[in-house]
């Protein structure tokens, strides 16, 4: 019997386990995929947003603006990549500059730190590579850019060390509740908790009608994105915003951890399966963006993708025991700013727990904090140094992004071992580049047969049935490593 | 300190090695990344290599094997598993092994020969779902020819270039069912002898201005849309076309790898992607030469190897005697209907009788001409009775019509005939 089962390991299920394994509870954490953040988490702008687009008074203005200043802290403590490189909204017509006053009055409630409007000079000043139409900008400092599913990989790693068990390819089908415990099942087994936390994203509303009566309804919503190559990294230096139009909500270009360019999303409703993109959404994107900054090549595109925000009808966040059923507590209708807010999300159910006073101890022996091992990073006399000691940092498997053998096999024996291509690829970057795992793929589909013992039929490239290879060829494989 | 080191083993690396040293160079070091020599060539177990330089239809890896073995009778050194990181405009090499460690190696001349790579469905933004099963044509090659694994059995070809039309004919004689072969331009990019032996030979069909349009599928490629497009190489809609089908290969095109360039601050040409060179393959920074794909994508490896024994000779050159007097520099321009030009610039003083321009057509052209102009005045002229985007075209410019250009500048245009 567990203590707490949450449903779902995107950022916020992540985030929340982190938090609770500070205490001395037995915690179990169900995921549908076969690997961690494999939802909206893994597809998404990667802002953490300054928190001034959320309405005064909601729980999302709150857990926004408490959100960055954790997750700041935590990705610290974590060593997850992030940069504080600040966002501009942009008014690119006249019309626009009062939505820019609405945005600063907003950020000035909810306690955004250090906004301030910039005239054009100002934002040109900033941003040279700018349309020249802007009017002015509002300039948030304190928004920053991350890597999403490494912040929620890493939180969940540092749960899991501390004794959280995860239990990836599970999904939840059914949950029953008897004598005040909760049965959950999954494939082949049921689960039993005291407490069950949803945070199954887009499909938090059916986990909640599981066992609760319907109160709200996911919208599911995609977004599609360009992603460019590191040449095209340095045109723009912060988030770069425009105001919600008519045509649409804003696009948006920005940079990213790893220094490649973001170009994306369109907003439209779909089904909470359809992750693929559109030519029309992307050509919309394109056109969009370009509004603001007329100058990047697609021609250095690398890698498109959508993701589905778990938009919600009740607007706000939905977070909270719900009103039926006690002990059922709902991280629901997470969508945008989600994964800024995730940090902060976790501590509403400590809070929760707390006024229930159900709380335990805290453990005495928690082992928090995590360092990573970036070879691309090292100066050429710390390479020299690592390379000796550990020959296995000697050999470069993914040539764009200079991804180590050594690095793999930390992805693939960490605390959430990798499992998959892609699941490597989350974990170390080995195949993220531009020629995007045609040169490695092959390579770390090696490396992961030799570790994990499986034969090569059996890789797959990401979730279950995306397998890589279809068959041995009429010679047969005479696979060495 | 090495005399010379040359940045990656495959075909162009060994020509240019192998060069050097028969000009005089003995202190050479090859630093190869991969863990055999021979470059893309050991995946490519089909023949037609070797024609040119060799009268012989050679398979890849036979004919990187008799420059292996050339190379094996001199005292070049190699570090085979060993992956250059950095080169420094003061040609100071970093590279790293598992067997050697960090590296950072002198030289007094470097030749860059680092290949190139695929381009890969976001460089031509797909649309549809983004499950497994679409590889590049050269990836499901090195799967089926080095690994021995299949990648798919019902296979959908996008893109013409030479190395989707082999994979289309060797998955076929794997088992696979090859569907189709789809090409967005109205001509292919390949080499139309591959069009025969890979393609109408064993009845695969090729669409003409047609691509896909929507990829289905969520763990594995389920289904493809393919449709017809117009001249504005957007699809037609209406023209739609389905294929059940596991597997995408993707043969849109190469781009040459020169991350390694780029850090070290040498001249780049947006044209062909690769490092601008002189008429004797020496890049912006002197003593740094580059040759084979990664200066510009050829369609044979032949002319790889003549273009790097070019580079090799020129690095002995420099080692021994240093900068060659430059005189008159000429600037190569990019004329109507021509792609790019290598070499960029020619320094009249290093021409000895005369150089050799290899550039691309940008369309098909019928019988026409290749015209080189200083200004108004036509410096020389080359009919053709046809030419394709797909085929590398070379010309030769001797010295003394180099020597009647007006200007600095020579622009290389193509010109179709004029019908009578
Ligand atoms: C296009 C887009 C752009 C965005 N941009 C930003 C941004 O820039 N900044 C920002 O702060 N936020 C952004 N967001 C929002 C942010 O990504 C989300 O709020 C956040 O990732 C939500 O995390 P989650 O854990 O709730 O959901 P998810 O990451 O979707 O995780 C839910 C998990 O639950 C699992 N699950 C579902 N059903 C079951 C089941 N039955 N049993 C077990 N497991 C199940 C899923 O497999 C999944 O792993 C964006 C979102 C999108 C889609
Ligand atoms: C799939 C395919 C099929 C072809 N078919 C034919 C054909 O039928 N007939 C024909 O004549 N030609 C064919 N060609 C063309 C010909 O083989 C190529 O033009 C030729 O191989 C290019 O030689 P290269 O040495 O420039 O590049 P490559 O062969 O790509 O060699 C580059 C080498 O550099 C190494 N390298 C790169 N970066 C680094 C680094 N940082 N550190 C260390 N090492 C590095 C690589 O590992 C590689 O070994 C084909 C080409 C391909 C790709």
């Amino acid at each position: 019997m567990y203590d707490v089962a949450i449903i779902g390991c995107g950022v916020v299920g992540a985030a929340t386990a982190y938090a609770l394994s500070r205490y001395d509870m037995k915690v179990v954490v169900l995921e549908a995929e076969n690997d961690v953040a494999e939802g909206a988490t893994k597809a998404n702008s990667a802002i953490l947003h300054a928190g001034f687009d959320p309405e005064p008074n909601t729980s999302m203005a709150r857990l926004n603006v408490d959100g960055i200043a954790l997750a700041k802290q935590i990705c610290d403590r974590l060593d997850v990549p992030y940069k504080i490189c600040g966002s501009l909204v942009l008014a690119l017509s006249p019309e626009e500059l009062p939505h820019l006053q609405h945005l600063y009055d907003n950020g000035i409630a909810n306690g955004v730190p250090d906004i301030h409007l910039l005239s054009a000079e100002e934002t040109l000043q900033r941003e040279p590579n700018l349309s020249k139409t802007v009017q002015g900008a509002l300039w948030a400092p304190s928004a920053g850019i991350i890597s999403p599913w490494e912040y929620a990989l890493a939180m969940i790693e540092v749960a899991v060390r501390n004794g959280v068990e995860l239990r990836r390819s599970c999904p939840v089908s059914n949950i029953r509740k008897k004598d005040g415990v909760f049965s959950v099942s999954i494939p082949s087994d049921t689960v039993e908790a005291k407490y069950v936390i949803n945070a199954a994203g887009v499909y938090s509303d059916k986990i909640h009608n599981m066992i609760c009566k319907p109160s709200f309804h996911i919208i599911p919503t995609r977004g599609e994105y360009y992603v460019l190559d590191k040449n095209e990294g340095e045109l723009v230096h912060s988030t770069i915003f425009q105001c919600p139009s008519k045509v649409g909500k804003g696009v948006l270009v920005s940079p990213t951890v790893d220094g490649n360019l973001i170009v994306g999303p369109n907003a439209e409703e779909v089904g909470p399966e359809d992750r693929g993109c559109t030519a029309a959404g992307l050509s919309f994107i394109a056109e969009t963006a370009r509004r603001s900054v007329p100058g990047f090549s697609l021609g250095d595109s690398i890698r498109n993708f959508a993701g589905v925000r778990a938009n919600v009808d009740t607007g706000d966040f939905i977070i909270g025991e719900a009103p039926d059923v006690e002990n059922f507590i709902d991280l629901a209708g997470i969508k945008s700013p989600g994964l800024s807010s995730s940090a902060a999300i976790a501590l509403e159910v400590i809070k929760i727990f707390q006024k229930k006073r159900v709380l335990p101890e805290k453990k005495k022996d928690y082992k928090d904090g995590r360092k990573k091992i970036h070879f691309k990073q090292l100066s050429a006399e710390e390479k020299a140094k690592l390379v000796h000691e550990h020959p296995e940092y000697g050999r470069v498997i993914c040539r764009c992004e200079t991804v180590t053998e050594g690095e793999i096999l930390n992805a693939i024996h960490s605390d959430v071992p990798a499992r998959t291509i892609d699941g490597v690829k989350r974990r170390c970057n080995a195949g993220m580049g531009r020629c995007q795992g045609g040169f490695c793929g092959p390579r770390v589909l090696e490396i992961l047969c030799r570790e994990l013992h499986i034969d090569p039929l059996q890789v797959l490239q990401d979730r279950d049935g995306s397998y890589v290879l279809e068959s041995e060829t009429k010679q047969g494989g005479k696979h060495h490593v | 300190m090495y005399d010379l080191v040359v940045i990656g083993g495959g075909p162009a690396g060994l020509a240019a090695a192998y060069q050097a040293y028969q000009h005089g160079l003995r202190n050479i070091l090859i630093l190869e990344r991969d863990k055999e020599l021979g470059g893309i060539l050991n995946q490519c177990i089909h023949n037609g290599f070797g024609l040119h330089r060799f009268g012989e239809q050679l398979t890849g890896p036979e004919y990187a094997g008799r420059f292996i073995k050339m190379l094996n009778d001199t005292n070049v050194q190699v570090s085979l598993d060993t992956m250059v990181l950095d080169v420094t405009p003061d040609k100071k090499v970093h590279c790293v092994s598992k067997k050697e460690g960090y590296r950072i190696i002198d030289a007094k001349s470097v030749i860059l020969c680092m290949g190139c790579r695929e381009r890969t469905r976001g460089a031509i933004g797909i649309p549809g779902t983004r499950p497994a099963g679409i590889y590049t044509a050269g990836t499901a090659q090195r799967y089926a020819n080095i690994e021995g694994y299949m990648v798919g059995k019902r296979v959908l070809i996008l893109g013409s270039g030479d190395i989707g039309l082999i994979m289309a004919r060797r998955m076929t004689l794997e088992g696979a069912k090859v569907l189709a072969c789809v090409e967005l331009m109205p001509y292919s990019s390949g080499l139309t002898r591959n069009i025969v032996q890979c393609l109408q030979d064993f009845n695969i069909p090729l669409y003409l201005s047609h691509t896909i349009t929507d990829i289905q599928g969520n763990g594995r490629v389920e289904k493809v849309i393919v449709a017809k497009v117009g001249p504005d190489r957007k699809p037609i809609p209406g023209t739609e076309m389905e294929f059940d089908c596991d597997t995408i290969l993707l043969s849109v095109g190469l781009i040459p790898e020169n991350e390694l360039t780029r850090q070290a601050g040498i001249e780049m040409d947006p044209h062909t992607k690769g490092a601008v060179v002189y008429e004797n393959m020496e890049t912006s920074i002197p003593g740094v030469f580059a040759s084979g794909n990664v200066v510009q994508v050829h369609d044979l490896v032949d002319f790889v190897s003549g273009e790097s024994e070019l580079a090799g000779a020129s690095a002995a050159e420099y080692v021994e005697k240093g900068e060659p007097e430059s005189g008159r520099v000429l600037n190569l321009q990019v004329g109507d209907g021509v792609g790019y030009t290598v070499p960029q610039r020619v320094r009249m003083g290093n021409v000895d009788k005369n150089v050799t321009v290899s550039f691309r057509v940008r369309r098909i052209y019928g019988t026409s001409s290749i015209v080189v102009k200083s200004g108004d005045t036509v410096v020389a002229r080359f009919k053709r009775e046809r030419m394709t985007p797909g085929e590398m075209e070379h010309i030769t410019l001797p010295r003394v019509l180099l020597e009647k250009a007006p200007q600095d500048t020579l622009t290389v245009q193509a010109e179709e005939a004029q019908k009578s």
